[in-house]
């Protein structure tokens, strides 16, 4: 499976150096390494959901209890998350950290990933969500720290985009 | 059984707990009995509060948590059964409310009005104890029971449909998010 194993740790290493002590995460193929690190990691608390908005849930509470979470998601379960972002993470100011992974931009393959590509971002934008992309390796720690940064300052949500160059190699 | 009175019952255990609400009426009957820094009440978003529970429980394991559930929120998110059995935080006690009803938005039946079991349910999803209760006797000890148990449970408090004339109260949400934040906060602080 092409998921570059490199990246994924580049990613994972960022999200430990900014404090992330539990993470939640549905599996998607871009993802398989990530998990598993989380998995592998005893430092790491990790949440395998059944459906992306319960993540919103858990990383609210963990907030409000003083831990620090990333929530690990494909877009279709951001798209799946939206009520949970709204009034759960935006009503109550909860900082939220999401690395979504981008499917349906250029170079999809998959047929069935490409409505919720073009979605994305427009969402991203209606709900008024900073966010930035993460496609090599080079600006992933420096982005991730950032936006931890401005998610525990604002009091919102922030998302990553975790995009096929820096995921995927072909 | 009323809901109120059940809350009533074990008051004196809530307040030493960590207590995270639902919206709506159950939020407002447990601020009538005395709002306290360890409560929080989930105004929207529903179904996650037992989310919500199970990150206080992962991320403090110390502190006793209790969510205090109901009929039409479980519903919205029975995949989440699911998850709090994966991980069965032993300092968890998931309390459902289950009048059978959406009271707080007009009272339409839901669908354990027709037989859908949250009890059954909550077993079935792996939920390590689940009990239900019928009565204030019976609703008292099986919550004592949980709080003692250190194992996760889910508590069915079969209620009747009846709640405050009102749900708005003079805590505002924003009040509460932080007062709550500050004070489990303090307890690390003070070792509790």
């Amino acid at each position: 499976m092409p998921v570059s194993v490199k990246h994924s740790q580049v990613i994972y290493d960022a999200l430990k150096a900014c404090g992330v002590s539990l993470v939640s995460a549905l599996p998607e193929t871009w993802l398989v390494h990530l998990i598993r690190m989380a998995e592998d990691d005893p430092e790491m608390t990790l949440v395998r959901l059944a459906k992306e908005e319960e993540g919103v849930g858990i990383s609210a509470g963990a907030h409000l209890a003083g831990a620090k979470s990333a929530m690990l998601m494909q877009n279709h379960g951001f798209l799946a998350s939206v009520n949970g972002i709204v009034s759960l993470a935006r009503l109550y100011r909860i900082p939220l950290l999401m690395l979504i992974s981008y499917r349906g931009e250029f170079g999809e393959r998959d047929p069935w990933q490409t409505e919720g590509g073009g979605t994305t971002e427009p969402l991203l934008q209606a709900l008024d969500i900073p966010y930035e992309r993460l496609d090599e390796p080079g600006h992933v720690a420096h982005r991730i720290r950032k936006a931890q940064a401005l998610t525990e300052s604002s009091l919102k949500p922030v998302a990553l985009l975790l995009c096929r160059d820096l995921m995927w190699e072909e | 059984m009323l809901r109120i009175d059940a809350l009533r019952a074990v008051y004196p255990r809530l307040e030493q707990c960590v207590v995270v609400t639902i919206m709506g009426a159950v939020s407002a009957e447990l601020q009538s009995l005395g709002h306290r820094p360890g409560f929080f009440y989930l105004q929207h978003a529903m179904g996650l509060a037992s989310s919500m529970g199970l990150g206080i429980a992962l991320a403090r394991p110390e502190l006793p948590v209790v969510v205090l559930d109901g009929d039409g929120s479980v519903l919205m998110n029975l995949g989440g059964l699911t998850t709090m059995a994966r991980y069965r935080p032993r300092n968890l006690v998931h309390v459902v409310f289950d009048n059978e009803s959406l009271l707080s938005v007009g009272g339409f039946p839901t669908a354990t009005s027709t037989g859908s079991d949250i009890a059954g349910m909550a077993a079935a999803a792996g939920i390590p104890r689940t009990a239900e209760a019928r009565t204030i006797a019976e609703f008292t000890a099986a919550f004592d029971e949980a709080l003692r148990a250190g194992a996760l449970t889910t508590l069915v408090a079969k209620v009747e449909a009846k709640g405050p004339p009102v749900f708005l109260t003079d805590l505002p949400m924003l009040e509460n998010r932080f007062q709550f934040e500050r004070y489990l906060r303090s307890l690390r602080a003070s070792g509790g």
